[in-house]
């Protein structure tokens, strides 16, 4: 039904479809955006989608709408991947994620025009978000192995113990998604995540989703595995307090909460859910990176062993 | 000494003479006040006992404070702040925190009495533990108040201004030391609310930072109950938390400061497990499941209230277990023999009878030592074993918090890993094996935030201590705990 209707209002509305044809005489091949969970790229199970206009105002293509079902089964799928993920060598981690920076640089130009459509930008302002998400992948990706010699310690304790601490990643993290920058916005709230070992379930801009939906492609593509990654296209606050309250999410990052955020902060105590509010002041998302988002998604574990002979 | 010498020896509850300490080094007050702007004051929320568990006396009245208290101890904080505590070099503020470390040192004798007298704890364990660790925290401490810009907060780390803290009772004078030194280090001045139960040691303390000549309203100390502590949670004057006590109160703070600006670090409640395999010295282990469980009675965040013991050595490890715990010696806290102190309030002990009678109800079997008298007046609960509990059970998903130890058992690592996380807490962990390897990977597979391999139940300054999920956030002690007062 919500097809039918997306159909009877968008009908009449000729596309500015993306991405552009260089060759007029060949109708183009339209992509259809989905969701990504577990790795693969289902439509949501309710069936639903919803119509993304560029910032004009004009029809691009149709978003899948996900579900709170659909939540719930990018949870799970984070979820198993969480062992697997948190447990893989820091190297290892990190040249994944170097990957990823290696997969986006090869489709620049796909990037550069979804920017471009989604936020309105100059190609130029757009390839340099492109640009800037390609680096910061790397820039996190060289943190995999250094983070637990930064924040670790050995703890020079008052008796015969060897004591030492270690950041690990804090489990499974949702993330709403800044709203206004599709791609870099995201790029910079994500990589942090999963770099120290955590899995996690994104809610994607609302209105501008398919650079992320694009994004996923490449993770799909970049030897991450299975379930790390989970990307929901859909309504902000329809999805977002079922992340929030979800016994099985060990974290929230509510960037992209807006009005929500206190709310969504409010629910996410039932389960001492470790939260990250929304920056008082919006972000400049072009400007250097810092540790923050990469330390607030880690416990420190502490281990005391006796010494002796 | 082996645990078949104590028994052999004929060592038991009553093989001892008594050794008590004297009640009179306490130096009690008949009432005291608040501490709040550098005075003590009489409170706007009437006045209330504090009553010594171990025989149901009034031990002192204390004075409580009310919502207009609480934000005249706010304002202090804040004027404080603003006017001498935050402009005050590094190195000055290290001076008076090491003050404060000495004279808790000077005054330990007394501060362990009144301690053991208003908490039930025995005051070998005031004396050898709680008292000597609150020195030790402002020590630790007071030496990184001048290093600021060196501890990786970047160049410039600033406090954020007034902490509210709340602390329980279980480590009365500890917590306070716990919550005082990283804030006051860091720069921030404070509000705090000691355990409606355990007011006076807090108070002690106050008595100590005065005689410390702190200036007035950096540090104020208040009394009472859960309307004081919301109301000082809920301050907007306040802009860090910082509270130690139960996940439901713990849950009910995080709501109450969602969409604020204020920072929040929770220490909320465990249900560890200790785990023991089938390699591990029997002796050993017994005495750190008997540490990891009965000490402070149990009243313990991260006590190893889950024995998870290998199926193997199940039987040996349980006879052992029961020999060593009939030599507890249960009684009168201010006895220098004393193993296993008084239940601090009518109240927990009511929780813990429910919890331990439920167990029964659900199938689990009690034991307790035969030989184990309780007094007549006074709150105590004799060390309990319980044995056929199910992961499913409530004693072995809810936390006691009194000197109950359920039993389970595992077969492989595997095992033992799912059993022992398969709660929402996360707070500590013990472990028990001869092998290295294992160690270290059990240490890397527990979902929890202090791993004890081959011991349990240690503190210090320089350890950071703190849970995992449902145990809360953030971490006390050490570099992070300072980390946890500051905003880079």
């Amino acid at each position: 039904m919500a097809v039918r209707a997306a159909v009877t209002d968008w009908g009449p509305t000729l596309p500015a479809k993306l991405p552009s044809t260089t060759e007029p005489e060949r109708l183009a091949v339209w992509k259809t955006y989905k969701l990504f969970i577990g790795g693969a790229f289902p439509r949501s199970e309710s069936g639903r989608s919803y119509p993304i206009t560029d910032h004009r105002g004009g029809f691009v293509a149709n978003a899948a709408q996900a579900s709170r079902k659909d939540l719930r089964d990018a949870v799970v799928a984070a979820r198993k991947a969480s062992p697997g993920w948190s447990h893989t060598t820091a190297y290892n981690r990190g040249q994944v994620l170097y990957r990823i920076a290696e997969m986006l640089e090869g489709r620049r130009a796909q990037f550069a025009e979804e920017v471009a459509a989604a936020e309105g930008l100059s190609a130029r302002a757009a390839r340099q978000q492109v640009s800037e998400s390609i680096d910061r992948w790397i820039w996190f990706a060289g943190w995999s192995d250094k983070i637990a010699s930064v924040l670790g310690a050995a703890n020079p304790v008052a008796g015969h113990y060897f004591n030492f601490s270690v950041p690990e990643p804090t489990g499974v993290v949702g993330i709403i998604a800044p709203q206004e920058s599709a791609l870099l916005g995201l790029v910079s709230v994500l990589a942090p995540v999963v770099t120290s070992g955590n899995t996690a379930v994104v809610i994607a801009s609302a209105q501008r989703p398919l650079p992320s939906v694009t994004l996923a492609e490449v993770l799909a593509t970049s030897d991450l595995p299975v379930g790390v990654v989970n990307i929901l296209t859909g309504h902000t606050p329809e999805l977002a307090p079922w992340l929030a309250s979800h016994a099985d999410v060990d974290g929230i990052d509510l960037t992209g909460a807006g009005e929500l955020a206190a709310s969504l902060e409010a629910a996410a105590a039932g389960t001492v859910k470790r939260v990250l509010r929304p920056p008082s002041v919006a972000p400049d998302w072009l400007g250097d990176p810092d540790l923050a988002r990469l330390t607030h998604f880690l416990e420190i574990k502490t281990t005391w062993h006796p010494i002796g002979v | 000494m082996t645990v078949q010498d104590h028994t052999r020896r004929g060592y038991g509850p009553d093989g001892y003479a008594p050794a008590p300490e004297a009640r009179s080094v306490a130096r009690l007050r008949p009432s005291y006040g608040l501490f709040v702007d550098g005075r003590f004051v009489s409170g706007g929320g009437g006045q209330m006992d504090s009553i010594n568990p171990a025989d149901e006396t009034v031990l002192a009245t204390v004075e409580v404070a009310s919502a207009d208290d609480v934000d005249r101890a706010v304002r202090a904080a804040r004027r404080a702040y603003d006017e001498v505590w935050g402009p005050m070099p590094g190195r000055e503020r290290a001076k008076y925190l090491y003050r404060i470390a000495r004279l808790i040192q000077e005054r330990s004798r007394e501060l362990a009495v009144l301690e053991s007298l208003d908490n039930g704890k025995p005051i070998r364990e005031a004396r050898d533990v709680d008292i000597p660790l609150a020195a030790a925290h402002f020590f630790y401490y007071a030496g990184w108040a001048d290093k600021l810009p060196y501890a990786g907060f970047g160049s410039a780390p600033r406090p954020f201004g007034v902490a509210g803290q709340v602390i329980p009772w279980n480590f009365p004078l500890l917590m306070a030391a716990w919550k005082l030194a990283p804030a006051l280090a860091a720069g921030n001045t404070t509000v705090l609310k000691s355990a409606e139960t355990t007011p006076l040691s807090a108070l002690a303390l106050a008595d100590i930072i005065a005689q410390a000549d702190l200036p007035s309203g950096v540090v104020n100390i208040i009394s009472g109950g859960p309307a004081a502590g919301q109301a000082l949670v809920g301050h907007p004057g306040v802009d860090k938390v910082a509270f130690t006590g139960s996940t439901e109160v713990g849950k009910q703070i995080a709501r109450d400061v969602a969409g604020s600006a204020k920072k929040v670090t929770l220490e909320l409640g465990g249900k560890a497990a200790n785990i023991v395999f089938d390699d591990a010295p029997t002796e050993q282990a017994v005495e750190g499941i008997v540490n990891g469980i009965y000490f402070n009675q149990g009243h313990v965040c991260c006590a190893g209230s889950r024995l998870l013991v290998q199926e193997s050595v199940a039987e040996e490890i349980l006879e052992a277990l029961r020999r060593r715990i009939s030599t507890l010696r249960l009684g009168d806290p201010l006895d220098k023999n004393t193993d296993i102190g008084a239940i601090n309030s009518a109240a927990q002990l009511r929780r813990i009878a429910e919890l331990t009678d439920f167990a029964e109800t659900e199938g689990a079997t009690r034991w307790s030592p035969p030989s184990c008298q309780l007094p007549a007046t006074g709150y105590w609960f004799a060390p309990t074993v319980l044995t056929d509990v199910a992961p499913a059970h409530r004693v072995a998903r809810e936390e006691v918090f009194g000197p109950v130890l359920s039993v389970l058992t595992f077969r492989t690592p595997e095992e033992a890993v799912a059993k022992a996380n398969d709660t929402p807490y996360g707070l500590s962990a013990g472990v028990w094996t001869e092998k290295g390897s294992r160690i270290l990977w059990m240490s890397q597979q527990l979902r929890a935030g202090v791993v004890w391999a081959n011991t349990f139940n240690r503190f210090d300054p320089s350890s950071p201590f703190g849970g995992y999920g449902e145990s809360g956030y953030g971490r006390e002690g050490g570099r992070h705990g300072l980390g946890a007062y500051l905003a880079s």
